[in-house]
């Protein structure tokens, strides 16, 4: 069941259009993450989806609701933002009672003093004060309560916008970048504790980041978007191993992915080096393709071995890996192998080497982008086109 | 162990240059300062003890007897009088309309550079020379004011030239001169709070302008207010222009203000001495008003 969708969304600012036409379908108690490079669009789609935002045409539906025209305080979301936009003059209690005095009380009652007097008002500040210590006793912040934001550190900060996105239950989580603030230690420990969170709250979110691997790490889904277009929506192990767009390629990816010009014939066929693959095409029709590969299936072999021959230009060594930049002689394209260092051992740069690439891991994408079926040529077929 | 001692010798000679050349540097601003605020202050405050007039070769030490005065003077009693009613007139309405003002022109970004113009134009011209339109204004008989509440039926009074309404008058002037300063400092202030405050405070449930005003304006405002105020204190405490240029404290002494009545002592009536005293009564009270603002303020103001 699609708790949560959005259909067709388009927004442009003066003349720049920032979303070309997003849909997307959460489902109940999913962890979206929405991932791209800067300036792709996917923080104007978090604020039209939180109501900051209105979109210039399109739909979003929260639950059974469309509520592309209500305000953002009548979409029941929760939302942590990147400077966590804690309200600097409130202790961390008073921050996280907001959301609840804010729809619990009435403004009368929220005025000092005089709200003191209207009836009712003592049993709802309890139930507030109850359900904020609750909150921050999951969030492990019950001891910073009565301390301003000024007073505390970035990560404690981060965890009070937190509470407070968490103390009411939102329909939907929305998060736009809340660690990129932190340090990169807490980072990767406050990756584990937003999961965790999610998974017991179980309320869909959807995170917005820019760090692939925050992506990948804490998401069910990844959604890439890229140019205002949302390429790709699948599970983390997909997107990597199976994007569908030569950009999500390049984007996933650490180290990125190699990318080489080649050739589909008439036939379907396409050739590289001793590489072959074939794709079915519409025939007759010689296209330009490219072809890619992920650096961990590029083997190194010794010279004049392998598929394509190449020349060491410099090497990285990451502890457990390698990354080893060669040059092929054929084409002068740079390409990225990851080996172990065993693998590793005596290369030197200059040095000439050979190249094997796993032809079950290549894949093959149109000159607009788009990915083309491909599968590699076995070595019986490879005989009868020999002769 | 001359070898460990010489470095430390050294840092020392090199921290007592340093100290040197930071009071050469500073030097000018300290002699200015001494000359033309510490020097002045002194003077008044010595002056305040003696009977010079201004003419006169000599002068004696009189003591307290200036001060003794002061609180017999009938004439200063009043200006004091109309000064705290004058400044409690325009300080807040003043400081309202500016706000209020700034939060109009902050929230329609149409027009914007045209209304912040207009309404700062008071603030830069002239205000002796604007007098006269004031003049003009609250005439009695053909001054637009009156005509406009006539249009309702309401006898307009004679505004500066009736004792019961001319620190009114002056006080509807002060507004209009001080709104547009507060307007911008105001402005300045709105324009400093980070907007994801506000996306947060919409997001939280504050539907209402009037909530998200009491849940982020207000409170980051803090700072700007606490300055405005303290301004606009001072601001109106030093009222001079228009009492001088357009009642001259009349009638019968009602508009007479602290300022105004230590111009006539020390430069009309000569009496240096005695306007001396005057002048710390009114620095004094300046002084005593910041400190009682910033004691009780400066505790409500939350500073980023």
């Amino acid at each position: 069941m699609n708790v949560f969708s959005l259909r067709d969304i388009r927004k442009s600012f003066a003349g720049n259009t920032i979303l070309k036409g997003v849909s997307l379908d959460v489902e109940a108690g999913e962890f979206i993450a929405l991932v791209g490079p800067s300036g792709c669009g996917k923080s104007t789609l978090l604020r039209i989806v939180a109501g900051l935002e209105h979109p210039d045409s399109g739909e979003i539906r929260i639950g059974d609701r469309e509520v592309s025209q209500l305000r953002a305080a009548d979409r029941n979301i929760a939302m942590v933002f990147q400077s966590y936009a804690l309200y600097p003059h409130l202790t961390a209690g008073q921050n996280i009672a907001v959301p609840l005095a804010m729809r619990k009380l009435t403004g009368m009652q929220r005025l000092p003093f005089i709200g003191a007097l209207r009836p009712g008002q003592r049993r709802i500040c309890a139930d507030i004060q109850r359900q904020v210590a609750a909150t921050a006793v999951s969030l492990k912040i019950d001891h910073l309560l009565d301390r301003k934001p000024g007073q505390m550190s970035g990560g404690q900060r981060q965890r009070v916008a937190l509470a407070r996105a968490m103390v009411r239950n939102p329909s939907v989580f929305l998060m736009d970048e809340p660690l990129s603030n932190l340090d990169a230690n807490l980072r990767v420990h406050a990756r584990g504790e937003i999961v965790e969170l999610h998974r017991r709250a179980g309320v869909p979110t959807l995170y917005v980041t820019h760090d692939q691997s925050e992506a990948l790490s804490m998401a069910d889904r990844v959604a890439v978007m890229i140019g205002g277009n949302l390429l790709q929506l699948a599970a983390p192990q997909t997107i990597y191993d199976d994007p569908s767009h030569v950009e999500v390629a390049r984007f996933i990816g650490q180290p990125r992915i190699n990318l080489l010009p080649a050739i589909r014939d008439a036939q379907g066929m396409v050739q590289f080096g001793t590489l072959r693959l074939t794709s079915p095409a519409e025939p007759g029709q010689a296209a330009n393709v490219t072809l890619g590969i992920r650096p961990e299936f590029v083997q190194l072999r010794p010279e004049s071995q392998g598929m394509l021959a190449a020349r060491v230009e410099r090497l990285e060594f990451l502890g457990s890996e390698v990354i080893v930049f060669a040059k092929l002689a054929a084409i002068g394209e740079t390409v990225l192998a990851k080996v172990t260092p065993a693998e590793a051992r005596g290369l030197t740069a200059g040095q000439a080497i050979g190249l094997q690439m796993d032809p079950s891991r290549m894949m093959l994408f149109a000159e607009d982008g788009r990915r083309l079926p491909s599968a590699p040529v076995s070595a019986a077929a490879r005989e009868a086109v020999h002769g | 162990m001359a070898d460990v001692a010489l470095p430390a010798s050294a840092a020392e000679t090199a921290g007592r240059r340093e100290a040197q050349i930071a009071w050469l540097l500073a030097s000018p601003a300290i002699l200015l300062m001494l000359l033309f605020i510490v020097l002045p202050t002194i003077a008044v405050l010595v002056l305040g003890f003696t009977d010079f007039e201004l003419g006169y070769g000599g002068f004696r030490f009189v003591g307290f007897e200036n001060y003794a005065d002061l609180i017999g003077d009938r004439t200063f009693r009043r200006s004091l009088w109309n000064t705290t009613v004058y400044t409690t007139i325009v300080t807040p309405v003043s400081i309202v309309l500016g706000l209020g003002i700034a939060l109009l022109i902050e929230s329609e970004p149409r027009g914007r550079d045209f209304f912040r113009t207009v309404y700062f134009l008071p603030v830069a011209s002239l205000l002796v020379a604007m007098a006269t339109v004031w003049q003009y204004l609250f005439h009695p008989s053909i001054g637009p004011l009156n005509a406009f509440l006539a249009l309702f039926g309401i006898p307009g009074p004679n505004w500066l030239g009736a004792s019961s309404t001319v620190v009114y008058g002056l006080s509807i002037i002060g507004i209009w001169q001080s709104v547009g300063f507060n307007m911008v400092l105001f402005l300045a202030g709105l324009t400093a709070i980070p907007r994801e405050l506000y996306a947060a405070a919409e997001v939280d449930g504050a539907k209402s302008a009037a909530d998200r005003f009491r849940l982020v304006t207000w409170p980051m405002l803090g700072p700007t207010t606490l300055f405005v105020t303290t301004i606009s204190v001072i601001n109106s405490v030093k009222v001079f222009e228009t009492v001088k240029t357009l009642t001259e404290g009349g009638p019968n002494k009602a508009s007479e203000m602290l300022l105004f009545t230590i111009y006539q002592e020390g430069f009309v009536y000569l009496r240096v001495g005695y306007a001396s005293a005057m002048t710390v009564v009114f620095l004094a009270i300046l002084v005593v008003l910041m400190i009682l603002q910033y004691r009780f303020l400066d505790r409500q103001v939350h500073y980023t």
